[in-house]
C-alpha cells in the first residue's frame, strides 16, 4: 500500500524543485535556445524569399531588356522608312519643280521670241516706209514738171502703199 | 562556481560512481545469511528511503546518510539519518529537539510522551507512535537534485553555445540537444496545441520531457540503486498535478462548454455526458500519474525479480539466464525511458490543446 500512496515529503520537494527548474530553464535555456532556433529559421526563410525576389527581379530585367531592344528595332525600322519616304518625296518635288521651271522658261522664251518678231516686223515696216518715202522722193523729184502726171503718180502710189 | 569547475566535479563524481558498480553487483551474493525475501528486497529498492545505500562491506552497509527534516509539535526538527545506524526496524531511538524518533520500514515515527521504545500491533503498525510531517531529503529527493544539476548543466551549456555562435548554428552539445528540443516542439507542441498557442506551453513541455526522461535514465543506473524517482507515485502525482492545474487554468469557454453542456447532442444526452466529462477531467491526470509510475516501477520490479532468481534458487547456474533476461529487459527499459517521457509530454500537450481549442462548428 505504501507503494501507491504519495508521500508528502517527496510531493513537496518535487513541486518546489520542478517549479525552480522550470523557471530557471525557461529563462536561461528554453528562451535563448528556442529564440535562436526560430531566429535562424526566420533567417533561412527570409534568405529564400530574397533569393526568389532576386530571381524575379532578374527575370524582369531580362524581359525589360528584350522589350527595349525590340522597341529600338521597330523604331529604327520606322525611322528608316520615314527617311526613305522623305527621300522619295524630295526627289519627286525636285522633279516637279524642275519641270514647272522649264515650262516657265519655255513660255518666257516663246513670249520673247514673239515680241522680238513683232519688233522686227515693226522695224521692217518702218524701214520699208522710209525706203518707200526715199524712192517716192526721188520719183517725185524727177516727175515734178508735169503736174498732171505728178498727181496721177501720187494717187497711184498712195493706192499701192495702202495695199501693203 | 563557474560552469567548468561544476562540470569537473560532476564528472569526477560520475567516474567515482561508475568505478563502484563492480562492488554493487557483488554485494548480493554475500548477503544470503538469512532467508532471502525477494519481495522485501524489491520493495526496498523500488520505494523511497532515508539513506543512500551504496553497497555492503564486510557485513556493514556503506551508505550516504541524508538529512531528515520533520515538522513536529516543537517545530522544525532536523538530524542526520546516520543516527539510526542503518536500523529500519524501529529499535534505535533518536532523540532530537525534545522528541523521540524511530525509523521503521523507511518511515519516521515520533514516539508518544513517556514511551521509550516503539510497540507494534499484530499487523506491524506502531501503536504508541505517530508519523510527523516528513519533508526529509530522501534518496529520491537527492537523486532529483542531481538530475536537476545535470539538466541545468546540459541546457545552460546548450543555451550558451547559441549565444556564442553569432549565426545560430548549433555547435557541441547544442548540436545533440537541438534535434530533441525541436522534436518536442515540432512533434509534440505544434501538432497537439496548435501553431498559434503552442509557444506559451513550450517551456513546461520541454522541462517535463527532459525532467522525466533523465530521471527514468537515472533509475536504470545500477549504482544509484533505489533511485526510482519517476517510479514513485509522489513524483508522478506532482507532475500530473501540474498538468491538471495548467489544463484547468488555460481552459477556455469552449472547453468548459464541452464538459458541462456538450454542444451538438440532445438535452438528455447533455445531462448524461456531464458527469462523465467531469470524471474525465480528473481521470486524465490520474491516468498520467499511474501510467508513468506503473511503467517505470514495473521495469524495476522485473529486473530485480530476474536478479532475485539467483538467490531464490541459491544457484549460480541460473545466473546466465537471469543476466540474459535482465539485460534484455534493461535494453527495453532504455527505450521505455524515452517513450514514457514522450507519452507524458504528448498527453499533457494534448490536454492543453483540448483546453485551448477554439470552437469550430
Amino acid at each position: 500500500m505504501d507503494l501507491i500512496t504519495p508521500g508528502f515529503g517527496l510531493v513537496f520537494w518535487t513541486a518546489i524543485t520542478f517549479l525552480i527548474l522550470l523557471v530557471i530553464l525557461r529563462k536561461f535555456a528554453w528562451k535563448p535556445i528556442l529564440g535562436a532556433v526560430s531566429e535562424r529559421e526566420e533567417g533561412i526563410k527570409s534568405a529564400l524569399a530574397s533569393a526568389e525576389d532576386a530571381r524575379k527581379e532578374m527575370q524582369n530585367l531580362t524581359a525589360d531588356n528584350e522589350r527595349i531592344l525590340k522597341e529600338a528595332r521597330t523604331e529604327r525600322e520606322i525611322m528608316m522608312k520615314e527617311a526613305r519616304e522623305i527621300k522619295e518625296a524630295m526627289i519627286t518635288e525636285a522633279k516637279d519643280e524642275a519641270k514647272s521651271e522649264a515650262t516657265k522658261i519655255m513660255a518666257q522664251a516663246q513670249a520673247a521670241i514673239q515680241s522680238e518678231k513683232q519688233a522686227a516686223i515693226a522695224e521692217i515696216k518702218t524701214q520699208v516706209a522710209e525706203l518707200s518715202v526715199g524712192i517716192a522722193e526721188k520719183v517725185v523729184r524727177k516727175e515734178l514738171a508735169n503736174d498732171k502726171d505728178q498727181s496721177q503718180l501720187i494717187e497711184q502710189l498712195l493706192k499701192e502703199v495702202t495695199i501693203s | 562556481m563557474t560552469l567548468k569547475t561544476f562540470r569537473t566535479v560532476l564528472f569526477t563524481a560520475l567516474f567515482f560512481a561508475i568505478s563502484l558498480v563492480g562492488y554493487a553487483s557483488e554485494d548480493k551474493e554475500s548477503s544470503d545469511e538469512k532467508e532471502f525475501d525477494p519481495k522485501e528486497m524489491i520493495l526496498h529498492h523500488v520505494k523511497d528511503g532515508h539513506s543512500f545505500h551504496l553497497w555492503d562491506w564486510n557485513g556493514h552497509a556503506v551508505s550516504i546518510p541524508l538529512p531528515i527534516i520533520l515538522w513536529t509539535d516543537n517545530g522544525l526538527t532536523t538530524f542526520s539519518s546516520g543516527k539510526f545506524h542503518h536500523d529500519d526496524s524501529g529499535k534505535v531511538v533518536v532523540e532530537d529537539n525534545g522528541g523521540k524518533f524511530v525509523k521503521f520500514h523507511e518511515k519516521i515515527y515520533q514516539l508518544e510522551e513517556g514511551a521509550t521504545s516503539v510497540v507494534f500491533d499484530d499487523e506491524h503498525h506502531p501503536i504508541n507512535a505517530a508519523k510527523p510531517l516528513n519533508i526529509s531529503i530522501t534518496r529520491n529527493v537527492f537523486m532529483m537534485w542531481i538530475s536537476v544539476a545535470v539538466l541545468l548543466l546540459i541546457f545552460l551549456t546548450t543555451a550558451r553555445s547559441y549565444k556564442n555562435s553569432k549565426d545560430g548554428v548549433p555547435t557541441g552539445i547544442a548540436g545533440f540537444m537541438e534535434p530533441l528540443i525541436l522534436f518536442v516542439r515540432d512533434e509534440i507542441g505544434i501538432p497537439m496545441i496548435g501553431e498559434h498557442k503552442y509557444k506559451k506551453y513550450m517551456p513546461y513541455l520541454l522541462t517535463i520531457f527532459f525532467f522525466i526522461w533523465i530521471n527514468n535514465i537515472f533509475g536504470l543506473i545500477p549504482i544509484l540503486n533505489g533511485a526510482n524517482l519517476s517510479g514513485n507515485i509522489a513524483f508522478t502525482f506532482t507532475l500530473a498535478m501540474f498538468t491538471f492545474i495548467i489544463t484547468t487554468i488555460s481552459g477556455n469557454k469552449n472547453y468548459w462548454k464541452h464538459i458541462f453542456w456538450m454542444p451538438g447532442v440532445p438535452v438528455p444526452m447533455k445531462i448524461f455526458l456531464m458527469p462523465i466529462e467531469i470524471i474525465g477531467m480528473f481521470v486524465k491526470p490520474i491516468s498520467l500519474m499511474i501510467r508513468l509510475f506503473a511503467n517505470i516501477t514495473a521495469g524495476h520490479v522485473i529486473i530485480l525479480a530476474l536478479m532475485s532468481l539467483i538467490f531464490v534458487f541459491k544457484s549460480v547456474a541460473i545466473a546466465p539466464v537471469s543476466v540474459a533476461f535482465s539485460l534484455f529487459i534493461t535494453v527495453i527499459e532504455i527505450i521505455v525511458t524515452a517513450i514514457q517521457a514522450y507519452i507524458f509530454t504528448i498527453l499533457s500537450a494534448l490536454y492543453f490543446g483540448m483546453a485551448t481549442e477554439e470552437e469550430h462548428h
